[in-house]
């Protein structure tokens, strides 16, 4: 069982989930606002389409939550915005 | 959606309802006449819906296209006014590039001969450039910045434009619904238009069916040589602002030009009010085929990072493409056609008919109502590709 941190906070997650089953399983239902109006979002189409489960993991803004299996040691944020708030290097 | 009017007839009938039949709609209205606007699809299904929203001068050398394109931009202001904030017309000014000395020298000696046609251009070296874009490769040696370059929606402007005029009780708009042929009296005047469940009349029908305007042509018995140009578009994740211009690669004005079939890509980047970033663009005409072909994606995504660096690290969310109208001189069709007297065209603008659009559409105005035109059509001429044209009336 793969150990993560979500937001700061270490948790043992089940074998084989996606980032986002790991978030739900959490109790999370959202991790990202909306980069205009700063609404909440979490999974809507769950199958990579949408863009709206998006996450920052292990530092890297914009993955697909739903799509993306969880590895041991991953360190998922939850985002504001674009998550390129520190400007794009 | 069709409206709930039960008009059928009318001063003029537009047939599609993209950027350049909205602005010609919406000018006829202007001018009094009562019109409908028809389009297969629905509002912006075709090209307008399709590209970047350029309203370019920076691309133009002297000559009409040139003249047509700052009357344009100048009538771009005025819909705005009329249709407010709502298209996001952005007068954010385009950035050209060279990739090396002699593209730069090149590059400069066309910016010097549009200053000379009334163009407002400035030669900047590698530090401008890095103060303009910041996140420019600064291997670039330099290039020419265009302040009057400027970019909108044309889906929103499209929109918005044939929303007021149907509200003005003036203008009917009729979606989903297939003109199947331009009607003529016995001296092959234009009466109107037959659409798969319907006969609607008018003495003036606008041809501004864009890529298919050849098509739409055909169905009143003349030629029009309009051909799809393909392009493909890619779309990044949204990013706070870091590209501020319209950037584009010198070469890509020579590929505008070029007649060739193959294909051509040149690097054109810009960002967009929603963060997100595009990158383009290409050129091939290969029909209808609208197949995704990734090594072209591949190839415009390895030009944008070569200006843009920090792109190598973006993701990309989607692409799409698209078909411009292709006319063998570059330039639109726009005016009446003296073939068949009561047709008019306004089409085959290429990549520019959102700059285009505003100024096609006054000018096509001034031309049904037989006022005084602000810039000769002549060069626009619908008969200019036809070796044998049959007079059968004078212009209208």
């Amino acid at each position: 069982m793969p150990e993560i941190i979500i937001d700061g906070r270490a948790v043992t997650v089940a074998d084989g989930v996606t980032v986002a089953a790991a978030l739900m399983s959490e109790g999370i239902r959202s991790w990202r606002t909306t980069r205009i109006a700063g609404n909440p979002r979490g999974v809507f189409c769950g199958m990579g389409v949408c863009f709206d489960c998006l996450v920052t993991l292990n530092g890297e803004p914009n993955v697909r939550a739903c799509i993306t299996p969880v590895e041991p040691g991953d360190v998922i944020d939850s985002q504001q915005g674009t998550g390129h708030d520190g400007g794009v290097s | 959606m069709n409206d709930a009017n039960p008009r059928r007839a009318f001063d003029a009938i537009v047939i599609g309802a993209g950027v350049v039949g909205a602005c010609c709609a919406h000018y006829l209205i202007e001018a009094g006449l009562q019109v409908a606007i028809i389009d297969r699809g629905s509002v912006a299904s075709g090209t307008t819906g399709a590209g970047e929203g350029n309203i370019l001068v920076s691309d133009k050398g002297p000559g009409p296209e040139l003249d047509l394109a700052l009357l344009s931009r100048r009538l771009w202001f005025e819909l705005i006014d009329v249709i407010g904030d709502r298209a996001e017309l952005e007068p954010k000014g385009g950035v050209v590039i060279a990739h090396d000395g002699a593209t730069l020298t090149r590059l400069r000696e066309f910016a010097e001969v549009q200053r000379a046609a009334g163009v407002e251009t400035h030669d900047v070296d590698p530090m401008q450039l890095r103060e303009l874009e910041p996140h420019i490769n600064p291997q670039i040696p330099g290039g020419v910045h265009y302040p009057q370059d400027m970019q909108t929606q044309p889906m929103l402007a499209a929109a918005h434009l044939i929303a007021r005029g149907v509200q003005s009780g003036r203008l009917s708009r009729m979606t989903d619904t297939e003109v199947t042929e331009i009607t003529r009296d016995e001296s092959g005047r234009v009466t109107g238009v037959r659409t798969l469940s319907d006969v609607i009349s008018a003495p003036i029908v606008v041809n501004a069916a864009g890529t298919w305007g050849g098509q739409v042509a055909a169905l009143a018995g003349v030629d029009l040589p309009i051909l799809p140009r393909r392009g493909f578009l890619l779309v990044t994740e949204p990013l706070p602002i870091t590209v501020h211009h319209k950037v584009y690669a010198a070469d890509y004005v020579a590929n505008v030009a070029s007649d060739s079939e193959g294909l051509e890509t040149s690097a054109v980047i810009e960002g967009t009010r929603g963060g997100t970033i595009l990158i383009g663009s290409s050129r091939e005409r290969v029909g209808f085929d609208a197949t995704l072909d990734w090594s072209i994606v591949q190839r415009l995504a390895a030009q944008a990072v070569e200006v843009f660096p920090m792109l190598a690290g973006v993701q990309l969310l989607r692409t799409y493409g698209g078909f411009r109208p292709y006319c063998p001189d570059h330039l639109p069709v726009v005016g009446a056609d003296a073939r068949v007297p009561g047709l008019m065209h306004a089409c085959g603008h290429e990549g520019a008919g959102v700059g285009l659009a505003a100024a096609t559409g006054y000018l096509i105005a001034q031309a049904v109502t037989g006022r005084p035109l602000d810039l000769s059509l002549e060069p626009f001429a619908p008969v200019r590709f036809d070796s044998t044209p049959e007079r059968v009336g004078a212009h209208a």
